[in-house]
């Protein structure tokens, strides 16, 4: 008896599988070196092969599914494997510049960041609820050990446990949206779940809608969306810097990508009760998220914890693209996201750089006056606090405009109204960082700051990145609305 | 469909009669003569010694940890086992990339000197 | 044969899962979390495994086994993050975790 062998057509997934490789030649090497520097720079080149592997598949034609159509590598796959190997290649010099201060140089850092990475992309490649959850545990596995990786440190230590306990709490929740969703339409897969949802007779509708409701809960607490945020700022403030930069932005980008495809594809069919239901229920989140972030934001005094909270108002304001549910307001999302990439590890680089021991040199107070003792680095501080505010002519800023446009073209107004007093409370806080790096005295506290090569590269081209987004964002929103989401 | 229950009703029944029975019994019909050496932990007369709740070496648990993963890895080898003859090489493949993957951790954490005992 | 109701697998499975998402919520030994949130993942596979056979579809069962590989790496990690936190507090209450305030 013969049964039919599958094609798992791994040439598509070649990015992954190149991420994936690489972190098990770290491994390999981190037991034959004494020194461990070198294993920074082999996953940085890894990243930069995987980037380069994407770049050729996006000019290659269309790939078929793989591994049985659980995977798909379109446009938008392609989109989210450049803010991945943005964001990871980042990370990875931000680490370079910052782990030997720390005395945290190892390989598990590398390899465990290039798992995350690869967790990330397969979540943003998956068209089966089963390769997302298993893309989502790869990445986040990865980033527990990551936001405990300092274990002479109890902030870090502590860090990891409320990130373990809340993220198993979370892909609980997943995972059981998943269940009650499969029991409804009798499958995992992206397309077979829209169909099978087309069958459910009128008021029957409750188990399916159920398994969505849970399945938004676990990814809001992948994006840290309002109401089921609060680890968060704990997490964030704990872990090393070098992880909160990766973590921000990889993470959430990551529970966007799979958030985003499960919604459009699974439930995004016109006509349905899914779809009137989930833009509500998505647009409270983006409201309740971006509103409690900025707000509670303004109260803080440690920079490192008021990133956390404006990462979260940040969220919000990708889900105001999200709710949309239109080719223009996703694309603008997409942009969003690769801007926030830029300019958020932008902003954490700088932390890194002026934190010295646990959780000390991150207070607002340590940035007085650091115009004038370090210039460039108060000059890249407020280039990212501004591209963060949204200021004209940044990355951040065309990402508002694009999402704000986006939500207005499709109706939602108030949405709109709202995000954007939101984002003027925002400058409130993003321009007192500013106001005391140029305005107060020099701090008598303030000491050595020495920037290495690894560090001075990632803060070039984290602000390189920024600017070039704000200066001529038209090309990479073409790219974003190339995703080829929508067919 | 609640008939074919009744015999699990009966065993739960006769199990628990059994147990009564079982308990009762020696302490009904038994002498009691307690002396001291016989109140002792071990009736063999061996003294005990410490607290019954030692601390256990911390890598007790590390090497359950590590134990835990790879237990549940072999998981993934009963498929295979039973279409054994139907993948052929294509299988046979496909678990080689697998089993090195697990070979490599465990060539790693050797390395790393976590299963040493000191 | 008759055999069991789905329906009765599945409301198993509800009720297991309230009493792990209670449990996370309520118990303060990180230990006994741990364990609620095995519960909730394994009342998910009760689920998985009872429509699989509702439908005499595999899928089900696939996505079971990798829950529980999922679930057992989970479990090592937290255990390993759980161990070396405990060298600075001396405890697993989850409320003595709180040095992270602002």
């Amino acid at each position: 008896m013969g049964i039919e062998l599958p094609s798992l057509n791994f040439g598509a997934l070649l990015p992954v599988i190149i991420v994936i490789l690489t972190s098990v030649m770290v491994l390999i090497f981190d037991l034959a070196l004494s020194d461990k520097r070198p294993l920074g720079w082999i996953s940085f080149v890894g990243l930069m092969f995987a980037g380069g592997a994407g770049w050729i598949q996006q000019s290659m034609e269309g790939f078929d599914p793989a591994f049985q159509n659980m995977a798909i590598t379109d446009g938008y796959t392609h989109f989210f494997n450049l803010i991945f190997v943005v964001g990871a290649g980042l990370s990875v010099l931000v680490a370079l510049g910052y782990l030997g201060k720390k005395g945290l140089q190892g390989g598990e850092y590398y390899a465990m960041l290039l798992l995350a990475t690869s967790g990330m992309m397969i979540m943003a490649a998956g068209t089966d609820l089963m390769i997302i959850f298993l893309g989502l545990e790869l990445m986040s596995i990865s980033l527990y050990v990551l936001a405990a990786i300092n274990r002479y440190s109890r902030a870090s230590l502590e860090a990891g446990i409320k990130y373990f306990l809340l993220g198993a709490f979370a892909s609980a929740f997943f995972l059981y949206g998943i269940a009650l969703i499969y029991g409804a339409s009798g499958s995992t897969n992206l397309n077979g779940i829209g169909e099978g949802l087309k069958a459910v007779p009128k008021g029957y509708e409750a188990l399916p809608l159920f398994g969505l409701g849970l399945l938004i809960i676990g990814f809001s607490f992948k994006i840290a969306a309002v109401p089921f945020h609060w680890w968060t700022p704990d997490v964030y403030h704990g872990a090393p810097t070098s992880v909160t930069a990766f973590m921000s932005v990889g993470a959430k980008a990551a529970g966007f990508a799979a958030l985003i495809r499960v919604l459009t594809v699974s439930f995004g069919f016109d006509g349905s009760m899914f779809a009137d239901n989930w833009h509500v229920a998505v647009a409270t989140l983006a409201v309740l998220t971006m509103t409690l972030g900025n707000l509670t934001a303004l109260a803080q005094n440690d920079v490192k914890r008021m990133l956390a909270y404006s990462s979260i108002a940040h969220a919000g304001y990708v889900l105001v693209g999200v709710v949309t549910g239109t080719e223009q307001g996703i694309s603008a999302a997409l942009f969003y996201l690769m801007a926030y990439a830029f300019m958020n590890i932008g902003a954490f680089a700088v932390i890194s750089v002026l934190e010295q021991q646990d959780a000390i040199g991150t207070n607002l107070e340590e940035y007085a006056g650091l115009a004038g003792h370090h210039r460039v680095l108060a000059m890249l501080m407020a280039i990212f606090m501004l591209s963060l505010m949204g200021f004209p002519m940044l990355g951040g800023f065309w990402g508002k405009v694009y999402v704000f446009l986006a939500a207005i073209e499709a109706g939602w107004i108030v949405l709109a109204i709202i995000a954007v007093l939101n984002s003027g409370i925002a400058a409130y806080y993003y321009l007192r960082v500013i106001v005391h790096m140029y305005m107060s005295p020099v701090s008598d506290q303030s000491h050595a700051i020495n920037l290495n090569s690894a560090m001075q590269v990632a803060l070039g081209l984290a602000a390189f990145g920024t600017i070039l987004l704000g200066v001529m964002p038209a090309r990479i929103m073409d790219l974003a609305a190339s995703s080829g989401l929508f067919g | 469909m609640i008939e074919q229950y009744l015999p699990i009703l009966i065993l739960i029944v006769a199990s628990l009669i059994f147990a009564a029975i079982a308990l009762l019994a020696p302490w009904y019909l038994g002498p009691r003569n307690p002396i001291e050496t016989k109140l002792d932990t071990y009736e063999s007369g061996k003294l005990p010694y410490g607290d019954a709740r030692r601390q256990v070496p911390i890598h007790y648990y590390k090497v359950a940890m590590l134990f835990i993963v790879f237990d549940i890895e072999v998981v993934f080898l009963y498929p295979w086992a039973i279409l054994l003859r139907d993948l052929r090489m294509y299988g046979l493949l496909i678990m080689s990339v697998f089993f090195a993957l697990l070979v490599l951790g465990l060539v790693y954490e050797w390395m790393k000197g976590a299963l040493e005992w000191n | 044969m008759e055999h069991i109701p789905t329906t009765w697998y599945l409301l198993l499975a509800a009720i297991l899962f309230s009493i792990g998402a209670g449990g996370v919520l309520i118990r303060r030994n990180t230990l006994v979390i741990f364990m609620c949130v095995e519960m909730m993942m394994n009342a998910a596979n009760l689920t998985f495994v009872a429509f699989a056979r509702e439908f005499g579809s595999t899928t089900g069962q696939v996505f079971v086994f990798m829950v529980m590989t999922v679930a057992a790496v989970e479990v090592a990690i937290g255990l390993a993050i759980l161990v070396e936190l405990y060298r600075h507090v001396k405890s697993v209450n989850i409320d003595s975790f709180d040095s992270l305030k602002g």
